[in-house]
């Protein structure tokens, strides 16, 4: 059989341990679809799979045991899912255009979760529309408070979301309902003064336990909706690590910019004679310096007044060293 | 005298009404909600007509309007007080026909054998009062089984039809703008609202039921957060709080604050006891204080089925199924239930 690995590949197929057979990758963005698409995952996997189908980690469906003979007349059945969902495509008919940038994930967001600040799926659709098809291997989640059930932060960009707590001290009773859960679930960021709350905006991470804990709406959210932006984490066999604090209320626009120009920087400084002439964007940033990465990070975001940037950011992780033993 | 009005009349009306006093009335709240992107119906001033909601039941009560969630009694310097500014000089508040019976339930506590309050009434007495005619309630409700379905006397009631709104009015102020908006007079009385919910209500409960296993299941799952009590239209109970001002202990304030019997520290006592510490105890002390102590007192029952309790709790307890596992804990210890 002669076949082009890296063009199917692109084409989101899978190079699989078995000869001949391949997988297809179907991406949903922030993993929320209409129910009807499932009927065409059944169709595909019943047809020319071999009847199952595996929930990926990044929120899509991999249909394996595809002859790699049918790829074509599976890239016919997976266009009312591509259309459906509304994922940017350069060839109607012809499948995925790329694969190197990572489904979107998601947790459910405020569609369902009360604990949620955002509606995390519609925006990991915003984010899918601004950055896909590309090849660069990026892998962006979203999750919609620091519970971060969707590990964003072991992603290059999770994006968790925050609500300032608006404090109307006319209807506090002094209970100590939003204290006590701050205090047990959170940051500890509120005291009563004189049967009031102060907060302490520099400890808050804007997860809204206050809110949720409030029995008279003294605590609402803000109107506003903002996002904690952290950058760079990855998992992996050389230094696997969890993304650390960029932006701290920040603006949905500024961190699409941000995520758009973070291409940017990889296109300038990618080292192409990487295996696979693949780089992964933190490898790139441990080599360049955190400096030169913002600099083509923050070109043309303005960020608003309420943002808290990181100047430095650092980065541990695991280094990889069995103790010598004598 | 009644009128049918339409909805530019209604607009007109409050925002004239408006111009002369604070006009309160349940209102749709963008992202009141405790979870993101949900809107809820809470108190607030209104300007005009369209702002009322009449298609929802709002999740706090009008009680807040008159009473204060967190009132400043009087400031102190060594040896001077004085009052603050009340909050309205004259208002006019909007609320469902429960409510109504619930201020009277109010007007128990606070207006108790001619003892008036002296910052309830000062309030109190200076609002007009206008029911939101239901005629089918909401899910929750269950003020006929309560015997509080009924529109009392009152100052004006408002009624929202297919084709506009009927309005009846009991005070000349409002008379004058109705009039200035030459609406058509019509004839009709306001009907008692009709629930699909109905519980069966004990008339006497004997004091056995106060130690029937039936409240030991709120020991889980209530969390004790006192939603129950701030949404109820009938909840009295307030707390004190003395402040003496950082920068100055020799001046402070008194305030009183809405309390839970709920929430802990209400039944806290110098020494460090506490009487009702499980959450089974302080769920019946509040079904039974509703059902029965009031009663006792004032002859009537404290709660008027307006289901908010229900509405609000986040853990799905129902009042109103607390009521009939009464009922039924009555029949089983002998009462007349």
């Amino acid at each position: 059989m002669d076949l082009n690995t890296k063009k199917i590949k692109k084409n989101a197929f899978r190079v699989t341990k078995v000869r001949g057979q391949t997988a297809s990758r179907i991406r949903v963005p922030g993993g929320y679809l209409p129910a009807e698409h499932l009927a065409a995952i059944q169709e595909i996997a019943e047809q020319y799979g071999n009847g199952s189908v595996h929930l990926t980690t990044r929120q899509g469906f991999e249909i394996p045991g595809i002859d790699m003979k049918n790829i074509d007349a599976v890239n016919k059945l997976l266009q009312p899912i591509i259309e459906g969902l509304k994922i940017n495509q350069h060839d109607p008919g012809k499948g995925y255009t790329s694969a190197g940038t990572r489904n979107i994930a998601a947790c459910i967001g405020n569609n369902v979760c009360p604990y949620a600040n955002y509606n995390s799926t519609g925006f990991a659709k915003r984010i899918e529309n601004a950055v896909f098809p590309h090849d660069f291997h990026f892998k962006i989640a979203l999750t919609g408070c620091p519970n971060d059930c969707i590990k964003a932060r072991m992603n290059d960009f999770g994006i968790i979301g925050m609500t300032e707590p608006q404090y109307d001290a006319g209807r506090c009773v002094g209970c100590g309902g939003c204290e006590k859960a701050c205090r047990l679930k959170s940051v500890d960021a509120l005291e009563l003064d004189h049967y009031k709350i102060k907060r302490d905006h520099v400890k808050c991470v804007g997860c809204g336990e206050c809110v949720l804990a409030c029995p008279t709406r003294a605590f609402t959210r803000s109107r506003e909706k903002y996002y904690r932006l952290v950058i760079m984490g990855r998992t992996g066999k050389k230094n696997p690590r969890l993304a650390e604090d960029f932006i701290a209320w920040a603006d949905e626009d500024s961190i699409i910019k941000i995520i758009k120009n973070t291409y940017a920087f990889v296109k300038e400084h990618i080292n192409l004679g990487a295996p696979g002439g693949k780089e992964h964007i933190g490898y790139i940033i441990d080599r360049t310096g955190f400096e030169e990465y913002k600099k083509f990070a923050l070109e043309g975001v303005v960020l608003s007044p309420k943002a808290v940037m990181n100047q430095n950011v650092y980065w541990s992780g695991v280094h990889y060293k069995l103790p010598s033993y004598k | 005298m009644a009128y049918k009005i339409s909805e530019s009349a209604l607009d007109a009306i409050i925002a004239g009404l408006s111009a002369q006093c604070a006009v309160y009335a349940p209102r749709l709240l963008a992202g009141w909600g405790t979870s993101s992107d949900v809107d809820i119906v809470g108190y607030a001033k209104i300007e005009k007509g369209s702002q009322i909601a009449f298609d929802k039941k709002s999740m706090y009560s009008f009680k807040e309007a008159i009473l204060p969630i967190s009132q400043t009694l009087f400031y102190f310097t060594e040896d001077e007080m004085r009052e603050p500014r009340p909050a309205f000089a004259q208002a006019v508040v909007f609320l469902r026909g429960c409510e109504l019976h619930g201020l009277s339930r109010l007007d128990d506590v606070y207006r108790a054998d001619g003892k008036l309050d002296f910052y309830y009434e000062q309030l109190r007495s200076n609002t007009k009062f206008i029911v939101i005619g239901c005629e089918d309630g909401f899910e929750s409700c269950f003020c006929e089984s309560m015997g509080a379905s009924g529109v009392p006397a009152c100052d004006g009631y408002i009624l929202s039809r297919g084709d506009g709104y009927v309005l009846i009015s009991n005070f000349d102020e409002l008379t004058d703008l109705v009039k200035a908006e030459k609406a058509e007079q019509i004839d009709f009385t306001p009907v008692p609202a009709k629930n699909t919910l109905k519980v069966n209500v004990p008339d006497e409960i004997p004091e056995e039921v106060a130690t029937s296993p039936i409240w030991d299941e709120y020991d889980a799952r209530c969390i004790i957060c006192g939603r129950c009590n701030f949404v109820c239209p009938t909840c009295a109970c307030f707390t004190m709080q003395d402040i003496f001002y950082d920068e100055n202990v020799n001046a402070g304030e008194r305030r009183r604050v809405w309390a839970s019997c709920q929430i802990d520290g209400y039944t806290d006592i110098a020494g460090g006891i506490a009487f009702r510490k499980t959450k089974g105890e302080r769920m019946r002390f509040k079904a039974l204080h509703k059902l029965k102590d009031h009663k006792g007192r004032y002859g009537r029952n404290m709660c008027v089925g307006c289901g908010r309790c229900d509405d609000v709790c986040p853990e799905y307890i129902s009042f109103s199924a607390c009521v009939g596992k009464v009922a039924k804990a009555c029949k089983e210890v002998g009462g007349n239930g």
